[in-house]
């Protein structure tokens, strides 16, 4: 009992060649041994690390009774994206790092038996309260514009989301690969808002096609989720060569545009990659450049494995299926050939010096010992920064010297009736914790209409 | 889904087409662009806007690849899957009192908004349109009605014979003008830079490099300007001709050549075939 039930995955040495879903879900048998691990201790330490508070013991408390569409209706309580946040939640570090079961052994798989009962249980979406006659606008419809509708469509709100893209989801769709989110299930989840009746307007950028200012006039109040979605780049030489991607470029040609099927959006299929970083986004490049056939992925990261910010399970299955992890290594420079095409990256190797302000470990170079790796692509992985569109558009909304919003504990703005939330308020986070903002957003909003 | 409601051919390989969309229509201005889906598989291409009129929004653009080959087969009535703007910045027009416009090609499409701006708004307008010969000529008449023209023809079947250099180059030892604004082929706008340089005439270019989401997301269409990376979706499509490295968008534009060769002969003869059959 001290060990959870493995999750079944497709066979690394098959998936590595396919964009089908890499984990296959529990079935009930494995979901209800898995439930029966849990203790129900009375403190309940699991829900203090869900950021929506999910009521865990009790949705696994059904699952054991074998009442699947009970235990959906508890996590719909408090988050209808249950077989998105199964999916791509950093669980270890949040409800499973509480789980008194982890202290000897294994923690019980939660996110893998959200999983099993988002998928498996009858859809029934919540009847809204009856139309309150308060309109509110939300920008971008990833994970936290989503989550915040959802709130307050449910109490009656008129809800309009703006997506600048010309599909739904957000980072959802554009940046988490189909062999780690599905997109028919961010489809399936966006439908839920449209049975809810909220509008999606899809092509539609804040601060270019519409201002902030025609939404104040337009709505009782404002959501602004837009995303953290400004590529850095390294600012080492070599980098506008041919072959040299953002990790957002490279992901959205795959995920959006789909351009590893038929399509006339154009991928560079390379023999051997090199992707700089080390965070989930590091680890969904390397995997998709390894399914677009190409014969050597690298990770270079300049920290250890240790430091890597990417969730365990996704290091785990990049091992798994071969990609070729170089720690404690930073780019210096990218080399091209005659015809302006990446030929190799030069790196320095690291060591760990003494912790930084962030309490990791600062790499620092050892001198004399670089070396090239032979790539003819290279895709940089090093975080994005807030998209500054619409705040260049509307300057009275006070944002901090990164580009971030402004925002006090409730979202809320330096302007009365806009709040903000998710990746354009923290810098880039993660899908559950802008979940987490849009629907405190949405209380505080709620809060906000009583009155205005 | 956005309907075309005119559509008319300039010459054999470009084309005029319009579309209402209010919000494009009320906060669109010269320089810059919308990004069309043709269909629902579609890529994301980058169109400047030509011109508003009403709700009216037309763009012209020039048939090069699959994209543009699958939006000519398009006809009034037909829908375009998705268009999304305005994006970039608009183009600076404001204290120039005397000004040259240049386009090259399909570029006069983009100059000519531009021009009828800079005429508006009380500015001393001169054009100089440049195409490989008479049969490609296009907005001789618009732009005759907002600015002083001069057209040239790489074979000199009409107007001047030669380059937009050669004419540029006599206008400015003759004159002081404030700025020149150059769209056209990246060769074009870099020589136009480098002839505009000696006598340190203002020189803004409209840059076109490869572009997947036109609101900064991707990076994939980077430029160098003045040593630094700069995102023409973004932070421009307008840069200081003087500033830009125009060596390195020339080949960033190559990349996916190949490809886009392929594809568009994919298309082509499916097409044909599609008809042989019907």
């Amino acid at each position: 009992m001290n060990n959870r039930v493995i999750m079944p995955t497709q066979d690394p040495n098959v998936r590595k060649n396919n964009f089908n879903e890499v984990a296959l879900g529990y079935s009930k048998e494995d979901a209800i041994i898995e439930a029966s691990r849990c203790l129900h201790c009375k403190a309940k330490p699991c829900v203090s690390g869900c950021p929506v508070n999910i009521d865990i013991p009790e949705f696994i408390q059904k699952i054991k009774e074998d009442n699947i569409d009970e235990a959906s209706r508890i996590i719909n309580e408090a988050s209808l994206f249950g077989r998105i946040c199964g999916r791509v939640c950093p669980q270890e570090h949040q409800c499973e790092a509480k789980c008194v079961r982890g202290i000897k052994g294994e923690a019980i798989a939660i996110g893998n038996l959200e999983r099993f009962v988002s998928d498996n249980a009858h859809l029934i979406i919540p009847t809204p309260k009856k139309a309150n006659g308060k309109k509110v606008a939300i920008v971008g419809s990833g994970p936290s514009g989503l989550a915040c509708a959802y709130d307050l469509a449910k109490e009656g709100c008129s809800v309009t989301i703006y997506e600048s893209l010309h599909a739904t989801g957000g980072v959802l769709r554009y940046g988490i690969p189909e062999f780690r989110l599905p997109k028919a299930i961010v489809d399936d989840e966006v439908n839920k808002l449209k049975a809810l009746n909220v509008n999606i307007c899809t092509n539609k950028v804040v601060g270019k096609t519409i201002f902030m200012e025609e939404l104040q006039r337009k709505y009782d109040a404002i959501y602004v989720a837009s995303g953290a979605g400004l590529p850095k780049f390294m600012g080492i030489e070599g980098e506008n060569l041919n072959g040299v991607y953002s990790a957002n470029e490279f992901l959205t040609r795959i995920n959006l545009m789909k351009s590893y099927e038929a399509s006339p959006t154009p991928i560079y299929h390379a023999r051997n990659v090199c992707v700089v970083g080390g965070g989930n986004v590091a680890m969904d490049a390397a995997r998709c450049a390894l399914r677009l056939n190409s014969e050597n992925v690298y990770i270079v990261y300049r920290r250890s494995q240790k430091e890597m910010p990417a969730r365990l399970e996704e290091i785990h299955h990049a091992q798994e299926e071969g990609i070729i992890f170089k720690m404690l290594t930073n780019p210096v420079k990218i080399l091209g050939d005659d015809n302006f095409q990446v030929k190799g990256i030069e790196c320095i190797k690291m060591e760990l010096g003494a912790p930084d302000a962030s309490g990791r470990r600062s790499p620092v170079e050892i001198k004399g010992s670089n070396f090239v790796l032979d790539v003819d692509c290279v895709i940089m992985a090093l975080g994005n920064t807030p998209n500054p569109i619409l705040t260049n558009s509307f300057p009275a909304l006070q944002t901090e010297k990164h580009g971030c919003i402004v925002v006090n504990e409730e979202q809320k703005t330096s302007i009365d009736g806009i709040y903000a939330g998710g990746d354009i308020a923290t810098g880039a986070a993660t899908v559950i914790l802008a979940m987490g903002a849009g629907k405190k957003a949405a209380s505080s909003i709620l809060n906000y209409l009583k009155t205005h | 889904m956005t309907k075309i409601i005119r559509k008319e051919a300039l010459n054999d390989s470009i084309i005029r087409i319009t579309i209402s969309d209010q919000d494009i229509a009320c906060h669109a201005k010269p320089g810059q662009f919308a990004i069309l889906r043709v269909n629902s598989n579609g890529e994301r291409i980058p169109l400047t806007i030509h011109n508003v009129n009403g709700n009216d929004v037309s763009f012209i653009y020039q048939i090069v690849g699959r994209s543009t080959y699958e939006l000519s087969k398009l006809e009034v009535g037909d829908d375009i899957e998705d268009v999304c703007g305005p994006l970039g910045k608009p183009t600076e027009i404001d204290g120039v009192k005397k000004a040259i416009v240049i386009g090259g090609g399909a570029g006069s499409a983009i100059a000519y908004p531009i021009a009828k701006a800079l005429k508006d708004k009380g500015a001393d307008v001169t054009s100089i349109l440049g195409f490989r010969n008479k049969d490609l000529i296009i907005l001789e008449k618009e732009f005759s009605d907002v600015s002083k023209l001069y057209i040239t023809t790489d074979d000199g079947s009409y107007g001047v014979h030669g380059l937009v250099t050669n004419v540029l180059k006599d206008l400015i030892e003759k004159d002081d003008y404030d700025s020149v604004y150059a769209i056209g082929p990246l060769i074009m706008m870099k020589y136009v830079a480098l002839t505009t340089k000696d006598k340190n005439v203002k020189t803004i270019v409209s840059m076109n490099p490869i572009m997947v989401d036109g609101t900064g997301m991707c990076g994939g269409c980077r430029v160098s300007v003045d040593g630094k990376i700069r995102f023409a979706c973004v932070d421009g499509p307008d840069f200081d001709g003087h500033k830009v490295d125009f060596d390195e968008t020339i080949k960033r534009n190559n990349f996916y050549k190949a490809f886009e060769r392929e594809d568009y002969d994919n298309v082509k003869h499916n097409c044909n075939l599609f008809k042989e059959v019907k």
